[in-house]
């Protein structure tokens, strides 16, 4: 019972916080209500028993990408968005049963793939980092590598992008 | 010991342990500043404060009815909400650090056994990190709200270097790790219980078969410059940038990150001496293990541990200059941080080759 009013909580301020970063006109607002649904993304791992995953989901998205987005907004001293008063008339036509007909293929999606009889209940996933890295070194050790020398890649560009013309 | 407790009972007692915890944590936070103002000027060869109450003991109850009573200017052109919001983030995150730090292994009183802790995670020393994360934010904002050259530029520094002595920080960390084999700061103070050879006391800095001494200069270096203190202090040093990222704070709001700065000593205090200095291990003088006076004297070692981190922090203050800024960034990215992976390796090395 407090399971799913917990879960009701998160989601709510997940789906406030994505609808208010479109909304606000100034990115620093946007920035921040997307640290709001890290946070509220966190706690949903903490309910299915990822606490690892959740922590981690506090210092590397809301604690250290947010913070780039953060940076980089004051840095380029973004302003506030201007608005003219209409709207797009194509938005309106195509826009409206665009997102009625996904709304329909999402609901039909879940309904077919889960059914009521085998929900995911409190602390199904894995939880310790032990079983984690048991998984990440065993089975998947091999994305694992490779993932690392993806990322050695993008820190390769990032700094022959931000070097010097001397 | 396992112990069944009702919800209510659980709840309650997670409550009055929070309230205590903040009380103990607001007056040790009241009486850090008396203590480094005496210090340091002990160190300077003058009295500190010793005009009101004995020993000037009641200078922090004047200090907080000064702040309390000063006026509140709010500058025309800040952005208000951020302006507003910032001091109570930073307040707020240096305040939550404090539930999962054990000031005892767990205790008996009546027919309930429980820690003298406000919550023991199974993630707990991630959770530090991460509220250590999020701070960035309170002094990020502060300074881009405030709208003035001086706390833009001051906060940008400030936010740079925590983000960067957090890397250094969290390395050095895994070393302590790697022997506690868990993130339970419970279990990595109980891996530290103990004694070698009758005498030598089992804490992460002698702990063998690779004592983390390294790790501990790597995480006082990184802790002295995460809560932004001498000699990593430049985004507040006064003849730098006026005041840095609080320069357009004034009264309650200013006293806010004041006291989320001293908080923040105290918590980095409690870490240092939970990883590596054996928490609140010591002798218990014949008192069976989880009785009140057994829990209270575990306490009292673990804060003689604290006022010895807070006495070096107020000793480097006196005594260091400050780094100038790319000084300080070339010491995280081109020392602490290949250093701190050097440790993690080596640490690993001995672990795996010995079992």
């Amino acid at each position: 019972m407090v399971h799913y009013l917990l879960f009701f909580i998160f989601a709510a301020l997940a789906v406030a916080g994505a609808i208010n970063l479109l909304a606000q006109k100034h990115p620093i607002a946007s920035a921040l209500s997307l640290i709001v649904v890290m946070g509220s993304l966190a706690g949903e791992y903490m309910l299915l028993g990822a606490e690892f995953v959740a922590v981690i989901q506090v210092i590397v998205y809301a604690g250290a990408i947010m913070v780039l987005f953060v940076f980089v907004i004051m840095l380029l001293n973004a302003g506030v968005e201007e608005r003219s008063g209409r709207g797009s008339r194509v938005a309106v036509i195509f826009g409206f049963p665009a997102m009625l007909a996904l709304g329909i293929l999402l609901a039909w999606a879940l309904i077919e793939r889960n059914p009521a009889n085998a929900p995911v209940g409190v602390g199904a996933m894995y939880g310790p980092a032990r079983s984690i890295a048991q998984q990440l070194f065993r089975p998947y050790l091999l994305p694992f590598e490779i993932t690392s020398v993806l990322i050695l890649i993008a820190i390769m560009g990032a700094v022959v992008l931000a070097r010097r013309e001397d | 010991m396992s112990n069944s407790l009702s919800v209510t009972t659980f709840v309650l007692i997670s409550l009055a342990k929070t309230v205590v915890a903040l009380l103990v944590l607001m007056t040790c936070v009241a009486y850090t500043v008396w203590f480094e103002r005496k210090l340091v000027g002990h160190i300077q060869n003058r009295w500190g404060p010793t005009r009101v109450g004995p020993f000037g003991l009641l200078q922090p109850l004047a200090d907080g009815l000064k702040f309390i009573f000063k006026e509140d200017v709010t500058p025309p052109y800040v952005n208000r909400p951020l302006y507003l919001a910032a001091p109570m983030i930073a307040l707020t995150l240096a305040l939550t650090s404090i539930a999962v730090i054990p000031f005892s292994p767990a205790i008996r009183i009546g027919s309930i056994a429980t820690p003298l802790q406000v919550t023991d995670v199974n993630v707990g020393l991630l959770v530090i990190l991460g509220v250590t994360s999020i701070g960035v934010y309170g002094v990020a904002l502060a300074g881009w709200a405030s709208n003035s050259k001086y706390s833009l530029l001051g906060s940008l520094r400030a936010s740079a270097q925590m983000i960067s002595y957090e890397v250094a920080l969290g390395l050095s960390l895994i070393g302590v790790l790697i022997y506690a084999q868990s993130f339970s700061l419970q279990d990595i103070v109980r891996a530290q219980s103990g004694l070698y050879w009758g005498f030598i006391p089992r804490w992460n800095i002698f702990h063998g078969p690779f004592p983390q001494i390294v790790a501990f200069f790597i995480y006082l270096c990184a802790a002295f410059a995460e809560t932004n203190r001498i000699p990593f202090d430049l985004p507040e040093a006064e003849t730098e940038l006026v005041a840095g990222y609080h320069t357009e704070y004034s009264s309650m709001k200013f006293a806010m990150f004041f006291m989320a700065e001293y908080a923040n000593m105290f918590t980095v205090a409690c870490l240092a001496s939970l990883l590596f200095l054996g928490g609140w291990n010591g002798p218990v003088f014949g008192f069976p293990e989880h009785s009140i006076p057994a829990g209270l004297l575990h306490v009292f070692w673990f804060f003689v541990r604290i006022v010895f981190f807070l006495f070096l922090y107020v000793w480097v203050r006196g005594t260091l200059p400050r780094f100038r800024y790319d000084q300080l960034m070339k010491f995280s990215w081109k020392f602490l941080l290949p250093l701190s992976l050097a440790n993690i390796i080596v640490t690993a090395l001995v672990v795996a080759l010995r079992s």
